[in-house]
């Protein structure tokens, strides 16, 4: 008896340590990220300070409307992420699942918004290497350089971020595999292995023992729901910090008139 | 059954709601026209809705201590290239 709870004490803390060891991983290549956009709004400050009348000229050309809508989508797309990891925690899969594809369906609405935005700007001779644009201002040059550069880059990860999302509401929906176990009778020992041939229980046994009766009860419900449980809040600490890079962008590019 | 590592599904909207109040607030800014002020008015809204997102969405707030001193060492690296960067713009 005292085997088996030491047993079941030592596998908790492996799992406690894994969860911590994945979710130090996935900060470490946020500040990767939060480098790269962060370098990007240090040259974005450079050509402001060179350039203030012009990239307040150039920011009238962009819809404040536009921008507070897609605001308010990606920060709503953030709450339901949370609530979905929240829900799984709580081991309500279904309403997890609902979340996530709310989630998806929210950062599908402010690519669509994008796509017009850009579109309209486009129409109007409006991008990068554009004839339009290179007889403006150097400065209206720089501030539409950086506005695709920046918010391309952000929605290369809003669809990244949808893709994994995607990935992750098929997990959780999904229904487990089966796992098979074997029983291995030996003179001294008796084992119980899982299909990694991962020791999962050691019974010690001498040459009397010629069967042995295993019961095992499963608790379903429970791995169902929380087995994804740490990738689910890597997933959402990449959505969030795309929410977070939003909101810096956002005042930067269309409230600045 | 492992220890809940998340918060009330409340808390969550409450955090949302706050978010809401401070995007309101840096539209209405900003078409107040501060004129020098407003600049300064939008990145300190925008900080300080990035702290909430990062505290509770993240979960920073209730996080091992390991994950705060990773986050302010990296918030630091990123404020030292700034402020370096632009006291060669200003000083240059």
């Amino acid at each position: 008896m005292s085997t088996a709870a030491h047993a079941d004490s030592g596998h908790h803390l492996e799992h406690h340590q894994d969860h911590t060891g994945a979710k130090i991983g996935m900060w470490l290549f946020l500040f990767t990220e939060l480098l790269m956009f962060g370098s990007l709004f240090l040259v974005y400050s450079d050509y402001r300070m060179q350039f203030p009348a012009d990239f307040h000229f150039s920011a009238t050309s962009l819809d404040p409307l536009v921008g507070t809508i897609n605001t308010l989508v990606l920060l709503t797309s953030s709450l339901t992420m949370a609530l979905a990891i929240a829900a799984l925690d709580r081991n309500r899969q279904r309403i997890a699942v609902r979340l996530l594809g709310v989630t998806i369906f929210l950062g599908g609405v402010f690519l669509v918004n994008k796509y017009f935005e850009w579109s309209a700007k486009f129409a109007h001779d409006l991008y990068p290497g554009s004839e339009t644009l290179s007889m403006m201002a150097e400065g209206e040059r720089q501030f539409f350089n950086l506005y695709y550069a920046m918010t391309g880059l952000h929605g290369l990860h809003v669809l990244v971020g949808m893709i994994i999302i995607a990935v992750m509401l098929w997990l959780v929906a999904r229904k487990p595999r089966q796992k098979h176990m074997l029983l291995d009778v030996q003179p001294a020992r008796v084992t119980l292995q899982d299909a990694n041939d991962r020791e999962l229980l050691v019974l010690p046994a001498d040459d009397h023992v010629h069967e042995v009766h295993v019961t095992l009860v499963y608790d379903q419900h429970e791995e169902l729901s929380r087995r994804h449980l740490i990738h689910l809040e890597n997933t959402g600490l990449f959505w969030h910090l795309v929410d977070l890079i939003w909101i810096f962008l956002f005042p930067l590019f269309y409230l600045i008139t | 059954m492992e220890k809940q590592v998340t918060l009330p599904y409340g808390k969550y909207v409450m955090v949302w709601f706050g978010l809401l109040a401070l995007t309101a607030l840096t539209v209405t800014a900003a078409s107040l026209h501060f004129g020098k002020w407003s600049v300064l008015a939008a990145i300190v809204i925008a900080t300080v809705k990035s702290s909430l997102v990062v505290l509770y969405f993240m979960n920073i707030k209730y996080e091992e201590k390991i994950f705060k001193i990773m986050l302010a060492v990296a918030i630091l690296t990123l404020m030292v290239i700034m402020v370096l960067t632009f006291a060669d713009i200003l000083f240059r």
